[in-house]
């Protein structure tokens, strides 16, 4: 054990205003083409250091705990980290302004015109990148934990009852999830 | 306005946003019952387009719900229908993680969140392997899918670079 054995898990005490989080967020929901997830990380990780690595994994499972899109309660948990309620309000107003109003012109470009030839093109390739931008993250925020075989068993078990056999993620998160944090809790005794 | 048609799409939403766990994506087949079969505001083939659309878009997936409003009522299903969706898994998520931190058994929250990491990671990597395999059909878009996870996982570059190329060249009629 080092003199400061948590350095990993703490990301340096940033000054975080409600400004900060409106607007930050509001980059986020700009750019996440082919889901947020992977522009959220990238903005509070790696461009504005926010949060470490392993916080932002920590904070992520616990949002897919609960009810609602796991980006949104996100933004909701960092926004009252930093700035308590005004902060929840303006991280989540910040990431869904821009996209509902992007998502409601298309919408009335789609009810106007249809789905025309180009447009399938254009989301055909988009979906690729997409694709590739989710790998990407699946192995950074699989990388922390890469020489945990503890970790490795219960992701390729939730990545196998998904992929292979089908099942709802509902049922995944609370089956594994108890299991999982036994797992570690025995481990850590 | 037809206010029976808004208040219809609230009450269906807002059940569904407190059974969202996992998000949107988890809840589709519910909307599509709803949109489709239960209250016929669109056809099977609408919801398909309209699904597609709202994950094309830039922002989070659960602005399906905002387009299924959208074509129910207009502007203001939209805007009733998003915050049905949003608005009661938003509070309990504020309250509960609220409490979260406030608690002081760090000890306890430390393995809570070791344990639910892991969870984490095998979903991610379920949804990466499952939009892999829906997107690549040929090989320009497994050069799409293998060119932005090399400059997202290796390099410091916005990979929005790639979605405005993979744009343009389906624009032009390559795809």
């Amino acid at each position: 054990m080092t003199s400061a054995p948590m350095t990993d898990d703490q990301s340096a005490a940033a000054k975080v205003s409600a400004r900060d989080l409106f607007l930050g967020f509001l980059t986020v929901g700009v750019q996440g083409f082919g889901g947020v997830l992977p522009w959220a990380r990238r903005m509070i990780v790696e461009e504005r250091h926010w949060l470490s690595e392993v916080e932002f994994t920590d904070l992520l499972s616990l949002c897919q705990l609960l009810p609602g899109p796991n980006i949104v309660n996100l933004s909701i948990a960092l926004g009252n980290r930093f700035a308590g309620p005004l902060g929840s309000l303006a991280a989540v107003t910040g990431l869904l302004a821009a996209p509902f109003a992007i998502v409601l012109a298309l919408g009335m470009l789609y009810a106007a015109y249809g789905n025309s030839a180009a447009l399938g093109g254009v989301f055909r390739n988009l979906g690729a990148a997409a694709a590739g931008l989710v790998l990407a993250t699946a192995w950074k925020v699989a990388k922390p934990y890469i020489k945990r075989p503890e970790a490795i068993v219960v992701a390729a078990i939730a990545f196998v009852a998904v992929v292979g056999f089908g099942w709802p993620l509902v049922y995944v998160v609370l089956a594994l999830a108890p299991i999982s944090i036994a797992w570690v809790w025995r481990l850590a005794r | 306005m037809k206010p029976d048609v808004l208040g219809t799409l609230i009450r269906h939403f807002v059940l569904l946003s407190l059974v969202a766990i996992g998000g949107a994506n988890a809840v589709v087949p519910e909307m599509h019952r709803v949109a489709v079969e239960l209250e016929h505001w669109m056809t099977d083939r609408q919801f398909a387009e309209l699904f597609a659309l709202a994950n094309a878009a830039p922002g989070p997936n659960v602005l399906m719900v905002s387009l299924i409003g959208f074509q129910a009522a207009g502007f203001m299903g939209a805007v009733a229908a998003t915050v049905a969706m949003c608005a009661p898994s938003c509070v309990l998520t504020y309250f509960a993680v609220r409490r979260w931190e406030r608690s002081r058994n760090e000890r306890v929250k430390r393995i809570v969140q070791r344990g639910l990491a892991p969870v984490t990671i095998g979903l991610v990597a379920a949804s990466a392997y499952l939009l892999t395999r829906a997107a690549i059909h040929d090989w320009l878009g497994a050069v799409l899918t293998a060119g932005t996870f090399a400059l997202m996982a290796m390099t410091k570059y916005n990979p929005l670079w790639i979605f405005g190329l993979a744009t343009a060249l389906g624009l032009v009629g390559i795809s």
